[in-house]
């Protein structure tokens, strides 16, 4: 701390240009943040135009290729089947970009589920703090114990055969369980944020001037605080892509005959030994999104609060 | 917690607890040490350098200064936050954090020895015995999760290889000496239960428990309130003669430079730009920068009641730093020269009072 | 300090309350009962079977009587294996499944710490790397995938451990390393940032003021304090390796009570279903209440009240 409040005295501080563009530069000094970043577009821009630029539709199967490789699944490397088909021909390059498509979603949709939940319980928490505070944050102790994957299992079954069950070949179901059983560190971080800002001078000339509760912390606290909660999300959606994942591999979620990456590999395993580009390139897939989104989020934790380095 | 603190400081306690003979040869050797000293002066800086390399550029925060510390005399280092003074304490006891920095050039001869040519391993032998350090803040500098006793006997049983009880029974005597009362009830305490002011002194007993022939202290009491601050430095002052320990007082404040230094150098921007005694200084300081500083004490009998005067503007940026002197751009007296050329070191007025000034050298525009 | 702790302990009883509640109305959410079968039974088989074991009565009377006998210790009948309680199953397998995520517990903090503090001492230098580069796999590998490595790599093709079974030393290393190589990931990079953290506390340059040795100033001063804010994943972590040993379990054929975790949902097996979530849930709280103990131990200035 002292060697850095030394250095601090020894370089005078740069023009402050703001906050964010501040973050930013820091950001694009870190090299592992900045590869995340670029992997993270890439596979948004997969999961958005990845469909159309397949070579077939994830459904067709290829059977004649089968049948011509003595009935086994295409290897990779095919001119047709760039990554290779699986037993019933259906071309796997094309079925991995669906599977991006369904990957980018559940990090996407998890994570506003869990805004949509956990920033407004813990506004309420620290804005009104006492009694109420006490019962969300007992509330979310309850959460913190359940079991998430069993809780997640139980809502895919519970509800599989209702509309909302089959909403998106069964994905938004999924993307819902997880998110409510997610929400529960941001709603904790929101809390902390708001407790310690509305002490501060600029939440008390707000209050002196007569700006309402509500305004105070949706224009000024939120604002203040937002940097931990995007750090926040954008770890969380690593985690949430690997729940969904292991959901899939278990057979829950997404419904035949779309695959996600981890229903990929739960098919691929009974051929592992002969036909191991089934797993492997699934779970390059997987490792490829988990690995962007860690680091991108590790060099955001660096860059928009450095006080808060190495800690989640 | 504070309340711990009322009245400590004055009457310091003298009961020497001296419970075994290993303490006891100890505190024999104690009141010899003083008397052999293997060179002119204690320490002898020449020429030092210390340089941090960071993404901006390297940054010069101590650039060729020498200075002398007196065996038993206590040194003033005197300058604004950011002069490089402490830059200059850690770099004395090789303590400067590299990477970014690293000491450059420049000579440190202690007691005769010259610890920049030391291995790192006979430099850590001295570090800690020879030379104590106090640093600023004595709310971080301990470690939060070690007793307070550990960490005073951790030194001792270091350097002079005493047995646990005997180290033990040496803290007890160290926390007696600082003015810490009950002491054998509190070794077992964390950092945490202790007030600023008593961990400052817990920090003076590491600093003293080895009996270094010199200690740094790194702005003792700027972290401390002001009414314990007057107690921290008089135990300081009053160890010191004690065990005829030499001290490099580091400080903001030339009050407290003041009151507790025989001699004082005023750093500016890495350089020191004035050498004197106490006395001279306060008669007539010969750099415009210690005016400054000398204007901007508060006195009890400025009868004007307007606000604390201070020095406009900022220290300079120390990357690259032009040659030219430089205080020149926040000088109300400075002149072509001073922006073209930068001023040694000389002899200004008595024997012994060096400062960095065009102006006020002889020939100078101000006498 | 005590009485917090004994607080903390008796609040997981209403915790669980609210987890079990929320998790019997959910199940019996579920459309179809425990007796559906791929061969529909006929409706008064149905009929005598819910007499039988009061599938009939009212939920809040069902979950009464499935509370009550909880108190006494009793999970109640399994559905699915119409021979063998709750009490039989669970008592069968959980020996297997908590001796799984104890040693994956172990392995994991026992590697992923020193992991992290050899990173951080040769920080930007081959152990910062080599570390980080075991990190990235196993934040980039889930479990299940790491599993099927293990069993092709060492189980078919080098024969080295079998590929299945719970039966001595040898079979338990793969599903061992499988469910512990994330969180020794995790625990390897936060103990390395945390490590980071503490070399530039003022204490440390104390402690190198004292002239210790620089093993001395690691291992009193350093790796203690880093080590605080490792404790606390150490929660989140063995609630990871509790509820993730199912799908380790099914993968190898392990006879732990994981694999119930999936089967009595789909089999609507309320009794076992209900047993699981009670058990998870009281192993997630109570082991955070150790971490929180642990947390008080290892920092002296966490004092409780």
């Amino acid at each position: 701390m002292a060697t850095e409040a030394l250095r601090g005295n020894l370089v005078r501080p740069r023009q402050s240009s703001g906050l964010w563009s501040d973050a930013f530069g820091r950001l694009r000094k870190n090299k592992l943040a900045m590869v995340g970043l670029v992997m993270v577009i890439l596979l948004f821009l997969v999961a958005i135009f990845g469909p159309m630029l397949a070579p077939y539709p994830y459904t067709e199967q290829d059977l004649e290729a089968v049948l011509a490789n003595g009935g086994r699944p295409v290897p990779p490397g095919d001119p047709h089947h760039l990554l290779g088909t699986d037993q019933i021909g259906r071309d796997l390059l094309s079925r991995l970009l669906d599977g991006a498509r369904i990957s980018m979603t559940v990090a996407v949709v998890v994570q506003i589920v869990v805004l949509l939940i956990g920033v407004p319980i813990g506004a309420i928490a620290g804005w009104f703090g006492g009694r109420t505070d006490n019962l969300l944050m007992r509330f979310t102790d309850v959460m913190y114990a359940f079991p998430d994957l069993l809780f997640i299992i139980l809502l895919s079954v519970a509800f599989r055969e209702t509309f909302f069950g089959k909403a998106l070949d069964g994905l938004l179901l999924v993307f819902v369980a997880i998110g409510l059983t997610s929400w529960v560190t941001v709603a904790r971080l929101v809390r902390g944020q708001i407790l310690s800002l509305k002490e501060t001078e600029f939440v008390e000339a707000a209050r002196a001037i007569g700006v309402s509760d509500a305004k105070i912390v949706t224009r000024h606290l939120l604002p203040n605080g937002i940097g931990p909660i995007i750090v926040a999300v954008t770890l969380g959606i690593p985690a949430a892509i690997l729940a969904e994942a292991t959901l899939a591999y278990i057979g829950i979620g997404v419904q035949a005959p779309r695959a996600s990456w981890g229903s990929l590999i739960a098919d691929g395993q009974k051929v592992v030994r002969g036909d191991p580009h089934l797993v492997i390139f699934p779970a390059i897939c997987i490792a490829t999104a988990l690995i962007s989104f860690t680091f991108l989020g590790d060099g955001l934790r660096d860059a928009l609060d450095p006080k808060l380095k190495g800690k989640q | 917690m504070p309340a711990e603190d009322a009245g400590t400081g004055a009457e310091m306690p003298t009961i020497i607890e001296v419970s075994s003979d290993e303490a006891r040869r100890v505190g024999a050797e104690r009141s010899l040490g003083a008397v052999e000293h293997k060179a002119d002066k204690l320490l002898e800086v020449r020429g030092l350098s210390t340089h941090f390399f960071t993404p901006d550029g390297v940054v010069q925060a101590v650039d060729d200064v020498s200075f002398d510390v007196d065996y038993g005399e206590t040194l003033g280092l005197v300058g604004e936050s950011g002069c490089g003074k402490s830059v200059t304490a850690l770099s004395v006891a090789r303590l400067v954090p590299n990477p970014p920095g690293r000491i450059v050039a420049g000579e440190i001869m202690f007691d005769g020895i010259n610890l920049l040519k030391l291995s790192d391993e006979e430099m850590r032998k001295i570090r800690g015995k020879e030379i104590g350090f106090i640093f600023q803040d004595p709310l971080t500098s301990l470690n939060p999760t070690l007793t307070i006793g550990y960490q005073i006997a951790e030194s001792v049983r270091q350097h002079l290889g005493l047995s646990p009880r005997a180290a033990n029974d040496r803290v007890v005597e160290l926390l007696g000496k600082v003015g810490i009362p009950k002491a054998r009830d509190r070794l077992g305490d964390y950092p945490f239960q202790f007030s600023g002011g008593m961990r400052q002194r817990v920090m003076i007993a590491i600093a003293l428990s080895c009996d270094p022939k010199l200690i740094l202290a790194d702005e003792p009491t700027t972290a401390l309130d002001v009414t314990i601050q007057a107690q921290i430095l008089e135990l300081i002052q009053t160890l010191a003669d004690e065990f005829h320990t030499a001290v490099l007082m580091i400080t903001h404040d030339l009050g407290i430079a003041a009151g507790m230094c025989d001699r004082v150098n005023v750093m500016y921007a890495g350089r020191i730009v004035e050498t004197a005694t106490v006395d001279e200084l306060f008669e007539g300081p010969k750099m415009p920068y210690a005016w400054g500083l000398l204007d901007s004490l508060p006195r009890i009998d400025d009868i004007r009641g307007d606000r604390l005067r201070t020095i406009e503007g900022m220290p300079p940026l120390l990357i690259a730093p032009p040659d030219a002197c430089r205080f020149a751009p926040r000088c109300n007296y400075a002149r072509e020269v001073c922006r073209t050329d930068e001023p040694e070191l000389t002899m200004h007025g008595a024997a012994g009072h060096l400062a960095r000034c065009w102006a006020t050298e002889p020939g100078g525009w101000i006498s | 300090m005590a009485r917090y702790f004994i607080g903390r302990f008796l609040w997981i009883i209403p915790v669980l309350f609210v987890v079990s509640t929320l998790t019997f109305l959910l199940m019996h959410a579920v459309p179809g009962g425990p007796w559906a079968r791929e061969k529909a039974l006929p409706a008064p088989t149905v009929e005598r079977l819910n007499q039988k074991y009061g599938l009939d009565d009212p939920i809040y009377v069902q979950y009464l009587r499935w509370a009550g006998d909880l108190v006494q210790g009793n999970l109640g009948p399994s559905y699915k294996y119409q021979d063998r309680t709750v009490n039989d199953i669970v008592g069968d397998g959980i020996g297997t499944t908590v001796q799984l995520g104890v040693m994956a517990f172990l392995l994991a903090v026992l590697v992923g710490i020193p992991l992290g503090i050899i990173a951080a001492l040769g920080h930007n230098k081959w152990p910062d790397y080599l570390s980080t580069g075991i990190s990235i796999v196993g934040i980039a590998m889930p479990s299940f995938v790491l599993a099927m490595l293990l069993v092709v790599l060492f189980g078919v093709t080098l024969r080295w451990f079998p590929t299945g079974g719970w039966k001595g030393p040898e079979t338990w290393v793969m599903p061992t390393v499988a469910l512990a190589g994330f969180p020794i990931a995790v625990i390897a990079r936060y103990t390395r940032a945390s490590m980071l953290e503490v070399t530039r506390k003022d204490y440390i340059r104390t402690a190198q003021s004292k002239g210790l040795p620089g093993g001395a100033v690691v291992s009193r001063h350093m790796i203690r304090n880093a080590l605080i804010p490792v404790v606390t994943i150490l929660g989140p972590t063995l609630a990871f390796l509790v509820t993730g040993s199912f799908i380790i379990e099914s993968i190898f054929g392990i006879p732990g009570i994981g694999r119930y975790y999936v089967t009595s949902i789909s089999q609507k097996d309320y009794g076992v279903l209900m047993a699981m979530t009670i058990l998870y849930a009281f192993a997630v709280a109570f082991l955070n209440l150790v971490v929180d103990v642990l947390y008080a131990y290892i920092d002296p200035r966490i004092r409780y009240t």
